[in-house]
């Protein structure tokens, strides 16, 4: 298939892994900041190529995991209203809130869709302007430009009975929360290829600037993700701390200027609590006072309370890097997809469900009697 | 801000949930929902050494006749869909999963449930499919029951098939069987008819439209059987896929399983498909698409017998036990798990 075969390519994957064990003379610790690009690795065993003196760490960009318990409790609160037919990007749905899940909502009679675009939402909501229709609008800067759009739309046509429950973040505060933690361990960066595919990577210049650290922008197929960890060695084993883009057929330096001027009109920067890690400033988008109207928090008068969160799981710091997924007590066992502890466990961005998923033969022993029914014959 | 991140770290974790009180869309989806309904709910209640078996179907000895017994119901929408409607699946399903107990397909039941205000065109074709299916795989429509349920209580028709079959192979066939060792065969390209399916509720369009892939699959079955083929086990590959399949044999049988990605086929369309609707091919449904497992001496000639796309894809091994690892096209390695909640509801 054009544009996907290209980049698994064995035998282009190969020379490249080549390539790395000829740059590295010692150990480095990447971290890859997006969720699509840690399932790539652990779906594709792109850890068995590298030399051992690379270690990868999985960063914070899944929206699932970062999205506070309170604002999975909101959504659940607005969902389960009889007027209501929310609206949701499907990995949302099985994310528990303090108690509940959007699907349990679903169970319990709530109007629950999954759609593949916030543009699917308002077409519900012209169908049927009885109903209220409420968009989880969650993500990176790589949904907003959509997401935005449906606002901005749904104002232009004078929709009443549209509106979004904000839960968007942003990169770069959260990469630079991660270089400022005391235990970072990060010496370079993988950035989103498609979050600066939608913003451009000038914003990073200034944290590669600031923190001295090489930032790639990459992409999200094997062979992208093999060539960004090999421009960013090259980048630490020769001292330097710059900004390169891997990703260039899709990322262009300024990105994506009308998605971005679009974002701009309708939402504007806000403190955001990430789930896991805690309030970070200025990481989040909110609708400007124009749009007000079609945010969600408002139009249902729902209280800003705050949900402590029983503490046996780790993944606040699995999503900062600092740990492993299966160096968590409870991964595997106490806490598997059907019975998640934490978000990342439920995504399928999340780098525990990742490791859950395809990568759990790198912890288990052999066993190699077999019980049971006795041979054929 | 250092500060702010570090004090924060362990607000993390909201309160396990164990069980479900109530029915989800998963516990139908083919996965382990659907295990632990069966575990947990099914296995207690109904306690009988051939339901405990967990094949497709029972097998059981009636006045010395080698029989085997199965049922499916048939809940799918669009009812009818490129390459087939739910009268095709009813009929194939059930065919196939008598051919995975080794047993030649002999007379079906058939009950519908209606809706109210159901176009009779729709219920000609459909019943029409079924005839043309049934006679296509050899098979008797010997008895049925409709009932007619309010509208909004059904979803168009639901249809519920049983079916009898005489079990041709000498030995016994199932994941008890299965050897470290033994090849896995696949009998052609995968996840068709899920992504048809989806496609079509979708709004998605492609060049040359995916057709649903269901067949019926004795006449495979019976010539690995008349070839003398030592079938150790037979899977169809329906609700949660490739995937489901080879878990549940392997921990069925407590041993390991070793895919090779490269080996899996999978058509353009089909893989565009799921690209794009994020599905990974391994856990879609197919209709007419089944593995079996041989001694390795035997899977050349059982691949041939099996069809002109029929190719080896794997192997058992006592490695890993319990566990399904595929080589990847690219040369890593990583675990197959089975579907874990839904990936596709109400496919099949």
């Amino acid at each position: 298939m054009k544009f996907i075969d290209e980049y698994r390519d064995a035998a282009a994957v190969r020379r490249i892994a080549r390539n790395i064990r000829g740059l590295v003379t010692k150990p480095w610790t990447l971290m890859e900041v997006c969720g699509g690009q840690t399932h790539t690795i652990l779906k594709s065993g792109l850890q068995d190529l590298l030399p051992p003196e690379i270690t990868l760490v999985h960063g914070p960009g899944c929206p699932v995991c970062v999205t506070p318990v309170e604002l999975i409790d909101q959504a659940v609160e607005i969902a389960s209203r009889p007027e209501v037919t929310f609206c949701s990007f499907g990995d949302m749905l099985r994310v528990p809130g303090s108690s509940k899940s959007l699907f349990d909502a679903k169970a319990a009679g709530g109007d629950v869709r999954i759609v593949y675009s916030p543009l699917d939402a308002l077409k519900l909501a012209r169908a049927d302007t009885s109903r209220e229709v409420v968009f989880f609008a969650v993500g990176f800067e790589t949904t907003a430009p959509a997401n935005a759009m449906a606002a901005w739309q749904a104002a232009r046509e004078g929709l009443k009975n549209f509106s979004m429950l904000m839960a968007h973040v942003l990169v770069p505060p959260a990469m630079e929360a991660i270089l400022t933690s005391a235990d970072c361990r990060v010496q370079a960066f993988l950035a989103p290829g498609h979050v600066c595919a939608v913003v451009g990577f000038k914003e990073y210049e200034d944290i590669a600037e600031r923190f001295r650290v090489p930032i790639v922008v990459t992409g999200f197929e094997p062979l992208d993700l093999l060539d960004g960890v090999r421009m960013a060695v090259a980048q630490l084993e020769s001292g330097r701390a710059v900004v390169e883009n891997q990703y260039s057929r899709a990322v262009r330096r300024d990105g994506n200027r009308a998605a971005v001027e679009r974002v701009a009109e309708v939402f504007e920067v806000n403190h955001r609590k990430w789930r896991g890690i805690g309030e970070i400033p200025w990481s989040g988008l909110k609708l400007r006072d124009r749009y007000t109207a079609f945010d969600a928090g408002l139009k249902f008068g729902l209280s800003g309370a705050v949900v402590e969160e029983p503490s046996e799981c780790i993944s606040g710091i699995v999503l900062q890097g600092l740990r492993k997924p299966y160096e968590c007590p409870a991964f595997g066992t106490q806490c598997t997809p059907e019975t998640p502890l934490g978000a990342p466990m439920v995504s399928s961005e999340g780098a525990c469900a990742a490791y859950y998923l395809y990568g759990r033969h790198r912890e288990e022993r052999l066993q190699p009697e077999l019980p049971g029914a006795t041979p054929h014959k | 801000m250092a500060d702010t991140v570090k004090k924060d770290f362990n607000l993390s974790c909201p309160a396990p949930r164990l069980t479900n009180d109530s029915i989800v869309l998963a516990h139908g989806g083919g996965g382990k929902l659907t295990q632990q309904l069966i575990e947990r709910v099914f296995l207690p209640a109904f306690a009988d050494p051939a339901l405990e078996a967990r094949h497709d179907g029972a097998s059981l000895e009636v006045a010395g006749l080698k029989l085997a017994f199965t049922t499916d119901s048939y809940v799918v929408r669009p009812l009818i869909f490129p390459g087939g409607n739910i009268g095709d699946l009813a009929v194939n399903g059930t065919v196939n999963d008598l051919a995975m107990c080794g047993a030649r397909p002999l007379c079906l039941s058939a009950g519908f449930i209606l809706e109210e205000g159901l176009s009779m065109e729709v219920l000609e074709t459909v019943v029409a499919s079924m005839a043309k299916a049934a006679e296509a795989a050899c098979v008797r429509l010997v008895t049925g029951d409709t009932k007619v349920v309010d509208k909004g209580k059904a979803d168009g028709i639901f249809i519920n098939t049983a079916g009898i079959g005489a079990i041709q192979t000498p030995l016994p066939v199932g994941p008890a069987w299965v050897q470290p060792g033994d090849a896995i065969l696949l009998n052609g390209d995968i996840a068709a008819h899920g992504t048809a399916i989806l496609s079509v509720r979708e709004g998605l369009e492609f060049e040359s439209p995916i057709l649903s892939d269901t067949a019926p699959l004795w006449s495979a079955v019976e010539k690995l059987i008349d070839a003398g083929i030592e079938i150790h086990c037979l899977r169809d590959l329906t609700r949660g896929g490739l995937s489901s399949a080879v878990n549940e044999i392997a921990q069925a049988r407590g041993v390991g399983i070793r895919l090779d990605e490269a080996a899996i086929p999978i058509t353009e369309p089909v893989r565009g498909a799921c690209e794009i609707l994020g599905l990974d091919p391994l856990y879609v449904a197919n209709e007419g698409r089944f593995i079996a497992i041989v001694p390795a001496a035997q899977a050349e000639s059982a691949s041939t017998l099996m069809g002109p796309d029929a190719v080896q894809i794997g192997s058992v091994v006592n490695d890993h036990p319990r566990t399904v690892v595929m080589r990847s096209k690219i040369g890593g390695n990583r675990v197959v798990d089975m579907l874990s909640g839904e990936q596709l509801p109400r496919i099949c």
